[in-house]
């Protein structure tokens, strides 16, 4: 068994209007060190799969079809050996 | 003219375009459930605005899986008509029947409101009755309606002449002030190259009857009947 980490993030170019409203809100509680906010999502899964190689083409080809929009965000992932 | 109005678990709009198209409009129309795995005969179809699968993941990222997409998509590359309002719109763009994609509103509000359009190309099957520049005003209700798409893309866009709606104000001002949530350009609607796709965030079925206090929204689809007829 694996575990999947998704992040899906938007793309540097595209603007984030939640990202920007979190960097106002902790400037406003004095983080005055925050430079900039970026939001994205966290997708957790488990995998019935064993070899990390076909994990990580799954993956890619889940992001590319159905779990990023490649107009506007960008995926990353990792993989993790499920020991529980 | 026989219109499909196609209705997605989550889909809220779907009774208003039927009500317009069969009441107002005197138009057969038929409600097509997204399990369908055939279409029957239409001109028309007609993706109504909601919360298709609760906007999971991504506005109508999911109901682009749904079996009758795929119908629709063979249906558009035979050149027929289809239209998308607001979450239909967002579908549309999941489904890659129409460039760009939709943030977040810039506010981060969800905004119902009327508003001001203009409608920039008055020759597609959508517009042909309206006036070229003509202002309407039609509501808009929606979280996802920041219309984003690249430079590059952009510049595709005003070549073919694919926006056919910009957000303005009713004296004709497309400044920042009169966008309300931050959509590339003003853009409040686009139709594919071939010119047989719009999307749009306002809603015309609900600006239908001058009770609701704007009629404007008869124009798109009197538009349809009128160029379906003349085919």
């Amino acid at each position: 068994m694996l575990k999947a980490e998704i992040y899906v993030t938007l793309k540097k170019t595209v603007s984030d209007p939640q990202g920007s409203t979190i960097k106002h809100a902790l400037a406003s509680l004095n983080f005055k060190e925050v430079e900039e906010v970026r939001t994205g999502k966290l997708i957790a899964m488990k995998l019935n799969l064993k070899n990390k190689k076909e994990a990580q083409r799954k993956l890619d080809e889940m992001c590319k079809k159905l779990l990023a929009n490649p107009v506007i965000e960008d995926y990353s992932f990792q993989i993790i050996e499920d020991t529980t | 003219m026989r219109f499909g109005v196609v209705v997605f678990p989550g889909s809220n709009c779907d009774q208003d375009c039927f009500y317009v198209i069969k009441d107002i409009l005197n138009q057969p129309v038929k409600h097509i459930w997204h399990k369908d795995k055939r279409l029957d005969n239409f001109d028309c179809i007609v993706l109504p605005g909601g919360f298709s699968y609760g906007d999971y993941l991504r506005t109508g990222a999911i109901a682009m899986f749904s079996p009758i997409m795929e119908r629709i998509s063979e249906f558009t590359r035979k050149g027929k008509v289809v239209i998308g309002i607001c979450n239909g719109f967002q579908i549309l763009l999941e489904a890659g029947l129409l460039p760009g994609a939709m943030l977040r509103n810039k506010n981060l509000h969800f905004i119902c409101k009327y508003v001001y359009i203009r409608t920039e190309n008055s020759q597609t099957p959508f517009t042909n009755l309206c006036k070229k520049n003509q202002i309407l005003k039609i509501p808009i209700a929606h979280n996802e309606g920041n219309y984003y798409i690249d430079e590059e893309g952009l510049r595709k866009l005003k070549r073919s002449s694919q926006i056919v709606f910009r957000y303005c104000s009713r004296e004709d001002k497309t400044t920042s002030e009169f966008n309300p949530n931050g959509a590339i350009d003003n853009i409040a609607g686009i139709i594919n190259k071939k010119g047989n796709v719009l999307g749009m965030m306002p809603h015309p079925e609900r600006s239908s009857e001058s009770v609701l206090g704007s009629n404007d929204g008869l124009l798109v689809f009197k538009s349809i009947i009128k160029w379906l007829e003349s085919r």
